[in-house]
């Protein structure tokens, strides 16, 4: 019994030294800033078209959905507020994250990986860098600044999905959707649509950092370990997301 | 204790190194001795440790038991940031040159000068100069600018050589420098490593599987005045040119002597690399 949880205990383990590593040497020099910028620029610009795309289809597709509901009791005036709380609690943060796992973590974890198999990694330590500074650490700081900035703009370019919606099908004035909407938002709300962007920032980077540098046995390896880093970051972004849910529902 | 009690002019000492990944045995209790200006030919098949040991050596890999020392300093407790400073005086060069993909040539010979602690921080200027003298050596200082896949196998070690010396190391490292080589670019690699060697004086570690890049090493030297390999007549009497050969089966150091002792030996698998 105590067999079969070894390996995945031991991996836990070795994955929280490697996080406790990469936290550690944010505040230890040298740091490579010109690795951090080109990161953001890779997973946050780079990620900008996609996450703004998936933002507007879902904002589109709840106001869609609640539409009719919301009819049958008479209450369409009330889609802007159950919009903006979905996006903002739930859906923005979510949908964001498991875009960015499924574009970073992968891309992260193919690329170290390529780099593991070619010794890259082996050949850096010799010439006297730290790989987890030089690697890790900048694709934790860049995607931990640039997940809530996807979540805001996927947030409000999902407003808009749903102010089409409202003004083009509901019939909607723009200050009937807007100002609700605007005014339900309270600060737990705001605080949990960016809380959990950033804790999920940190799974997504260093899952993928993490099967990246585990990667073993040639090209191969690569693949499996970029389809695993992806699922263990989905994975976790859904556990922790109703873990965090459960605790702001409670604050609430 | 007696912690440092290796002898200054070694390079490199095993004591009793083992190590294993999960069920595979890497290294099983390797012993040896390297002096300074020594070259070393380790032979071996595949899976056999070669790799295992030539990272041990510099404390990438860590031994499960036995003790190793890098130039005088036992490395085997060390952490490391601590490993970085003796690393700076170690030139390796990995089974495919180990460049990084994201640097152009250029770069990538820069970056020990620009990421190891070698005496006083070079100026650009200094820099730029050792890259395109480690260039020149390698016979690339064309490819100054371009990206590592737009290089061939062959060339892709050679740029690799230049990183391994640019730093002038007293040892270098070199893992398989001729894998996957066509006979003839394999002999220029490994007359670039013997040509680096009789230049600089450093001692090589070299791990293979062709026992002609022993059979170089060992016998040929570089002329300067000439500019050409000559072949040395008694290598092993003549000037300091020592070449000790070493062969690993699975993990274990089943020989280590001079080439006329290796081609003389009985043992199955050590007359194998020899014949061919």
């Amino acid at each position: 019994m105590l067999d079969i949880l070894k390996p995945p205990v031991a991996e836990f383990q070795d994955f929280l030294v490697l996080s406790g590593r990469a936290l550690k040497n944010v505040f230890r020099a040298p740091h490579y800033w010109d690795d951090v910028f080109q990161q953001m620029d890779i997973i946050g610009v780079g990620g900008l078209a996609i996450v703004a795309l998936i933002g507007f289809f879902s904002g589109l597709v709840i106001t869609m959905q609640m539409s009719r509901s919301l009819s049958a009791y008479g209450a369409v005036d009330q889609v802007g507020p159950i919009v903006i709380l979905i996006l903002v609690r739930e859906l923005g943060p979510v949908l964001t994250a498991v875009m960015v796992a499924g574009r970073s973590a992968s891309g992260i974890a193919s690329e170290l990986g390529s780099m593991k198999v070619s010794e890259q990694i082996d050949a850096m330590r010799a010439l006297g860098t730290d790989p987890i500074q030089k690697l890790v650490t900048p694709r934790m700081i860049a995607t931990a600044v640039m997940l809530p900035l996807l979540t805001i703009i996927a947030d409000l370019v999902g407003m808009l999905g749903g102010f089409l919606i409202a003004y083009f099908t509901l019939r909607l004035t723009p200050s009937q959707y807007w100002t609700p909407a605007y005014q339900t938002l309270e600060y737990n709300d705001l605080v949990q649509g960016l809380l959990k962007p950033f804790i999920f920032a940190f799974v997504i980077s260093l899952v993928g950092c993490y099967y990246g540098m585990q990667t073993k046995g040639g090209t191969q390896g690569v693949g499996r370990a970029t389809t695993q880093a992806v699922v263990v970051a989905c994975v976790w972004i859904f556990v922790l997301d109703a873990l965090l849910g459960r605790i702001f529902v409670h604050m609430g | 204790m007696s912690a440092a009690a290796a002898p200054p002019q070694s390079v490199l000492r095993f004591e009793d190194v083992s190590l294993a990944f999960d069920d595979t045995v890497a290294l099983d209790h390797v012993s040896f001795e390297q002096a300074a200006g020594e070259t070393r030919v380790v032979l071996g098949a595949a899976g056999s440790g070669k790799t295992s040991l030539l990272k041990t050596a510099i404390g990438l890999l860590k031994p499960d038991s036995g003790r190793v020392w890098l130039l005088g300093e036992e490395i085997t407790c060390r952490g490391e940031h601590d490993l970085f400073r003796l690393r700076s005086r170690v030139g390796v060069l990995f089974q495919e040159g180990g460049l990084f993909d994201s640097l152009t040539v250029g770069e990538n010979v820069a970056y020990p000068l620009e990421n190891q602690q070698v005496g006083q921080a070079a100026t650009p200027d200094e820099i730029e100069r050792r890259v395109e003298d480690a260039l020149r050596f390698v016979e690339l200082e064309h490819t100054l600018d371009k990206t590592p896949d737009e290089l061939s196998g062959g060339m892709r070690r050679r740029v690799g050589i230049a990183r391994a010396s640019v730093t002038e190391p007293p040892l270098v490292l070199y893992d398989s420098p001729t894998a996957g080589l066509d006979p003839i670019t394999a002999n220029t690699i490994v007359e670039l490593i013997a040509k680096e060697r009789d230049l600089r004086d450093t001692a090589n570690l070299m791990v293979t599987y062709r026992y002609q890049d022993g059979e170089i090493m060992a016998n040929f030297r570089y002329n300067p005045d000439s500019g050409q390999m000559v072949r040395v007549a008694h290598a092993l009497e003549s000037n300091g040119l020592r070449t000790i050969f070493m062969v690993l089966e699975g993990g274990r150091l089943v020989f280590e002597g001079s080439q006329k002792e290796l081609e003389a030996s009985n043992d199955p698998y050590v007359a194998r690399f020899v014949r061919h």
